[in-house]
């Protein structure tokens, strides 16, 4: 699951380059947003559903057994 | 009260209550410098979403936005915005979880005692220090001068009584204003305030309640302006009539152009102007303007780049810390894009409708117009009313101070845990002291940075971007350290020294960010710098004895 989160936060960043819209100012989106920006806005609501899932199925193992250690007072605190 | 004077009260009304948050927080201060510093790490998920987002966003999210959109159309939003949705939120989740994870084990506070102990060098301190100082002071000059001239244009005709205007040209003074130098001391003042009594909760608070208010009045200002031009349909048709190809990134040799010719029929006669002059009376020469070339694929990509910033920012770094957990950190990671999304995209819409609004005839902004910063100001203060040109206002320095007051708070942290504490005082100082230093070193730093403010130096806003590419340059380095077991201390000191020797030769072919649009080999700096950090750092490292097993140990067992 961790590679195909990955793959499709990397296949996110390749379509960020969309040279199909470059050239394009007559399609609106909703009769008023240009598709060069509206493209781009749906790329940053993708990425917080890919990073959405990234946190839920990616989730560092070693993160959670720190918190438990950090429940039980075993963590370092110098500041 | 005369008209102009409602922004002023706004903006004193809006400043106040930040006051009040910053002695609210003190109520909840324990002394300890583990809470001035860090919240006692204990900064929840709305706080931290709201601390990081409204630290990164500075004012250039919402006046820069515009004014890049009305100079450049719509692409910008894909070279700066969207990226950033996806690279700021990777560093949090794949750089800040780890470092979290780290300060919170070793009782880190500052990048450089992470940096100390991973790379086994007590020196490496002391190199990163300038460094990271050297790039986060521009930052904080753009931030102060950005909101002295703010105010100052705002307040124009507020207080004929007791200020007199001065200069003539577009950086004259009007007569009323509230000068640069009191408006840029009362914002200074307002920032130390809450900073020096709460430390990271005050800016934290803050910070949460400046980003809802700059969103909040960026998303009123979008709808007003819309209505203003006759509806959103109507206002991109008419950039579609006269300026399509600001809603495109790339320029047709059919494309009208109106606003560029408009542009240069205001230019030549400036010029005619001028060369009439008698040599002795003529001022500099107007400049020349830049026909619209389109953004090319490769700059477009090299854009990816700049948001890797984020992983290296002092201030950042502290903010990470301060979470209560690691799964504090989901929502920030989550939200990030589409907060950024909310807040660029009606800005992008506004400034691309800037460049061919036409009301009763004549164009809102009108031609020879050279100043994108002021655009949403000017838009403003054209189409809407003074109460909302005050809230604006009050939105563009909610922006300005929830980037300042980390900024502040970082470098006075590191002077005093990494410099005073470790290197003079050898780790001796008492937790009391720290936070005694702290605060001093905040007051020093916010004293420094009014006085080069007050000097204006020319050259500081072109360096913006610079610093991001100094900071994004840095980035293989906190990479390396969390997850390749094989960087060396060498391999830490080639990439940080290449960094700043790449760094200082372009900035000195952009002829020192006199060329604003400087490229090289079509790309941002950026891409040259950061290949030859990682190159630096890989191969050095290869070359070189790896980590001591306990460092490795320290870092890298899971247990």
């Amino acid at each position: 699951m961790n590679y195909l989160i990955y793959g499709l936060i990397v296949l996110l960043a390749i379509l960020h380059q969309d040279f199909w819209w470059w050239d394009d100012s007559e399609t609106l989106v909703f009769g008023f947003i240009p598709i060069g920006l509206a493209y781009h806005a749906g790329v940053s609501l993708v990425a917080s559903v890919l990073w959405a899932l990234a946190v839920k199925f990616c989730w560092p193992s070693d993160i959670d057994e720190l918190e438990t250690e950090s429940a039980t007072g075993q963590t370092g605190e110098h500041a | 009260m005369n008209t102009e004077q409602i922004p002023v009260w706004i903006i004193l009304g809006y400043l106040s209550l930040l006051l009040i948050l910053g002695l609210t927080s003190l109520r909840f201060f324990r002394g300890t410098a583990a809470d001035y510093f860090l919240a006692s790490r204990g900064i929840g998920s709305f706080l931290l979403v709201m601390s990081l987002f409204g630290t990164t966003m500075t004012a250039f999210a919402l006046i820069g936005s515009t004014g890049e959109s009305f100079k450049a159309g719509i692409g910008v939003y894909g070279l700066m915005a969207s990226w950033s949705g996806i690279i700021h939120s990777a560093c949090f989740f794949l750089v800040g979880i780890k470092l979290w994870s780290f300060g919170k084990r070793h009782g880190y506070v500052t990048q450089i005692q992470f940096f100390r102990d991973r790379f086994e060098s007590n020196t490496i301190g002391l190199i990163l220090f300038p460094i990271l100082v050297g790039l986060v002071i521009p930052y904080l000059l753009i931030g102060v001068m950005g909101a002295g001239v703010t105010i100052e244009k705002v307040t124009a005709g507020a207080f004929p009584d007791l200020f007199a205007g001065h200069g003539s040209g577009p950086t004259a003074v009007k007569p009323g204003s509230i000068p640069y130098w009191l408006g840029s001391a009362v914002i200074c003042i307002v920032v130390l305030i809450y900073v020096f009594l709460g430390g990271v909760r005050g800016a934290a608070w803050a910070n949460a309640f400046q980003t809802i208010v700059f969103m909040i009045l960026g998303l009123v200002t979008f709808v007003v302006i819309a209505d203003k031009l006759g509806g959103v349909a109507n206002a991109t048709k008419m950039v579609q009539e006269h300026n399509p190809h600001k809603l495109r990134r790339s320029v047709r040799p059919d494309d009208p152009l109106t606003r560029y010719h408009g542009d240069v029929a205001v230019y030549e006669k400036k010029l005619a102007k001028w060369q009439a002059a008698p040599e002795a009376k003529r001022g500099p020469k107007p400049r020349e303007v830049r026909k619209p070339d389109g953004i090319s694929y490769l700059h477009f990509l090299s854009y990816l780049f700049i948001p890797l910033s984020v992983g290296m920012f002092p201030h950042l770094f502290q903010h990470w810390l301060t979470a209560k957990s690691a799964k504090t950190f989901r929502l920030a990671v989550v939200l990030h894009p589409f907060l950024i999304m909310v807040v660029w995209v009606p800005c992008v819409l506004v400034g691309a409708w800037a460049t061919s609004a036409v009301i009763d005839g004549s164009p809102v902004i009108p031609y020879g117009f050279s100043n994108p910063n002021a655009v949403l100001g000017l838009l403003v203060k054209k189409l809407t009313t003074p109460v909302l040109s005050g809230f604006l206002t009050a939105g563009i320095l909610a922006a300005i101070m929830s980037s300042l007051d980390s900024q502040f708070l970082c470098i006075g942290s590191i002077f005093a845990n990494d410099i005073v504490a470790h290197y003079i005082s050898r780790d001796r100082l008492t937790d009391r002291q720290r936070v005694v230093y702290g605060r001093l070193f905040v007051v020093f730093i916010v004293l420094v940075t009014y006085l080069l403010a007050l000097t204006r130096p020319g050259g500081v806003f072109t360096l913006g971007v610079w610093c991001f590419s100094g900071f994004a340059s840095l980035f293989p380095l906190v990479f390396a350290a969390v997850y390749w077991k094989r960087a060396t201390k060498a391999g830490a000191y080639a990439s940080i020294l290449t960094t700043a020797a790449v760094w200082v030769w372009l900035f000195a072919k952009s002829g020192y960010g006199a060329n604003r649009e400087f490229l090289y080999h079509d790309m941002m700096p950026v891409a040259t710098i950061i290949t030859a950090s990682t190159v630096a750092l890989v191969v050095v490292s290869l070359m070189t004895r790896p980590p001591s097993p306990k460092t490795v140990e320290k870092f890298f067992n899971k247990a």
